[in-house]
């Protein structure tokens, strides 16, 4: 083998020489690179190999020595399930619900900062605080001081146009729970386009608007164009982070009332944690797993095209 | 820094010349509008933080009101009150697994970024992939398993089990973000430091590290927010030991309703130093969570 078929970037590349000498140096490069490669391995990879050994039993920690080879039969436990089912189309509601508004939010946001004005570091500063606050601080402040139904903020805010004594939580579980979540997101879809739109070349919008375009024509045919990376690559971090969303339901609505507001990540630990059925827990992370897997391989092969589209993102 | 860029071709500019900033660039009239907008909209974001910080110097009866007080004495009993309830060992259990766990990452991730970077290895991107694709990867899946074996283990509720997952949540996260720093280092630098033959650990010391050191800096924050905010492994994996600022928060949702300046002391205490890092921090952020996609 010859180390001349790959082709990547080398700054230092040792291009003559013995096969004896590639490989000394392939080591060389490869030596501090190891420590975190198999550090990540043990600790990411592992738990996932256990998982699929895990799911093909049936295990239940409340009860002793009852941990026997059971093939598939938690699969099918899991997909006859409604409640999961009814779950995973949660799940599916508030991650891209939230993300989605985050992003259009974000947006206009982003197009607010991009411009001149007075105090514009403190607005930014303001702005992205509720992205950085504990996601469990946040959740405890929603439920309580903001949305609680007749001492909230949210209802004595509203109470003039007649919304007092509205029970967000219980009555609107699954939207309580996506609108602190798009409060805590909105901030980093904003920083993330601003970031965008300022690395839009200034001399083409200028030229625009000396050809004398109108401002809504500028905004469609160019800036929307060049932010559309920015745009998809928010909705799949956002999707990435926030498909794990645990701490603010857990917080808030306990997956409640039912599973109203329950999403898989929550599910499966009260699967896991509650009832204490490994076996079943396991085949139900399996089943998130290959999802995810799906969903993500989409998302991947868009962050590498980021990525190769580097000089545009900078 | 925008001097040049503003456009004074702005036609609504001339109408509204009065109501200059008195900065430097020139302010239309649209710009004031939408400068108001601006603020509106942050003042409303911020508005319940600041709520939190307000009720947390309320006493019980200040902060339980139908109409929502603005004005009222301060004082500090809910702070008291928080840490006589034993928040201090959860702020040390916080602080240890967010320390040392970032410098774990960082141990870990600089030598790897570099490895990643400038001197790359064969099948660079492959690696690439394998780190980020652990991020993918759902945690709830993982918990099953990593519950059984550290029960099996005995690291149950031990503050080191913390340390060991976060630096596996946030290395392949700081190993991405450290890279795109490594690779602004221009290639000549180094050619050029080798060809003089000066050692390697002497060219990374005095030439790569003070042009990356800004970017480990701001990686180590992204880490220090992930792993002081990071809730899920602790709920499940600590108790009274090891249990973090989060998992003490928990606590309050039992006692709802009655103890609201007291909670809100609590979340604000919690909130801070990821606040301050992020404000410090800000303009990485998004470098951070995009993986060095975005800078």
């Amino acid at each position: 083998m010859t180390a001349t078929l790959e082709e990547r970037p080398a700054p230092a590349a040792n291009v003559g020489g013995a096969a004896m000498i590639d490989r000394a140096e392939g080591w060389r490069r490869r030596a501090p690179l190891l420590p975190a490669l198999v550090f990540t391995i043990v600790v990411t990879q592992i738990p996932f190999i256990l998982t699929l050994f895990y799911s093909l039993q049936s295990w239940n920690l409340v009860r002793p020595g009852s941990q026997e080879f059971v093939w598939f039969s938690n699969y099918v436990d899991v997909f006859t399930d409604s409640q999961f089912r009814q779950v995973a189309l949660n799940t599916v509601v508030m991650t891209l619900g939230s993300v989605l508004i985050a992003v259009a939010l974000g947006l206009l946001l982003a197009l607010l900062l991009n411009r001149q004005f007075l105090g514009r570091g403190v607005v930014r500063t303001l702005l992205i605080t509720p992205f950085l606050i504990t996601p469990v601080a946040a959740a405890l402040l929603w439920r309580t001081v903001l949305l609680d139904p007749t001492l909230g903020l949210v209802n004595f805010v509203l109470s003039p146009f007649g919304a007092s004594g509205t029970e967000w939580i219980s009555q609107f579980p699954l939207a309580s729970v996506m609108a602190a979540l798009v409060w805590q997101w909105t901030p980093f879809m904003m920083l993330l386009l601003l970031a965008g739109l300022q690395s839009q070349p200034s001399d083409q919008l200028e030229a625009a608007r000396v050809d004398g375009a109108s401002a809504w024509s500028v905004f469609r045919e160019l800036t929307l164009p060049h932010l559309r990376r920015f745009i998809e690559l928010g909705v799949v971090l956002g999707t990435i982070y926030l498909v794990n969303t645990f701490d603010t339901v857990y917080m808030m609505t306990q997956g409640g009332p039912g599973v109203a507001s329950a999403n898989l990540p929550f599910y499966i630990y009260q699967r896991a944690f509650l009832g204490f059925d490994i076996g079943q827990s396991a085949a139900m992370g399996v089943v998130v797993v290959i999802i995810t897997l799906i969903a993500a391989s989409f998302a991947l092969r868009l962050l590498f095209r980021s990525f190769s589209g580097e000089e545009e993102l900078t | 820094m925008a001097v040049t860029t503003d456009t004074p071709t702005d036609d609504r500019s001339s109408a509204t010349d009065a109501v200059q900033a008195p900065r430097k660039q020139r302010a239309s009239g649209a710009n004031v509008g939408f400068g108001v907008i601006a603020w509106v909209v942050a003042i409303l974001f911020f508005f319940p933080v600041f709520w939190m910080v307000l009720t947390s110097f309320k006493t019980e009866g200040d902060a339980y009101t139908p109409t929502p007080k603005l004005f009222f004495e301060p004082t500090l009993e809910q702070y008291e009150g928080v840490f006589s309830s034993g928040l201090g060992p959860y702020i040390a259990n916080s602080v240890a697994a967010t320390v040392l766990s970032t410098v774990l990452v960082l141990l870990l991730g600089v030598p790897a970024a570099f490895a990643l970077s400038l001197r790359p290895v064969r099948k660079t991107s492959d690696v690439l992939f394998f780190f980020i694709s652990t991020k993918m990867l759902p945690v709830v899946a993982a918990i099953v398993p990593i519950y059984v074996v550290v029960n099996q283990i005995g690291m149950l509720d031990n503050i080191w089990t913390l340390i060991v997952l976060y630096t596996g949540m946030n290395l392949p996260i700081a190993v991405w973000m450290m890279r795109s720093f490594f690779l602004e280092v221009p290639g000549e630098l180094l050619e050029q430091a080798s060809i003089d033959g000066a050692p390697l650990w002497r060219t990374l010391r005095e030439i790569v590290l003070p042009i990356i050191s800004p970017g480990i800096f701001a990686t180590a924050l992204i880490c220090v927010i992930f792993a002081w905010n990071e809730f899920f492994f602790a709920v499940n994996l600590t108790a009274a030991n090891a249990g973090t600022v989060p998992v003490f928060l928990v606590g309050f949702i039992t006692s709802e309703g009655l103890y609201w300046a007291q909670l809100s002391a609590a979340a604000t205490i919690a909130a801070l130093p990821v606040v301050l890092a992020g404000w410090v921090a800000h303009n990485k952020l998004v470098q951070g969570l995009s993986f060095g996609a975005v800078k």
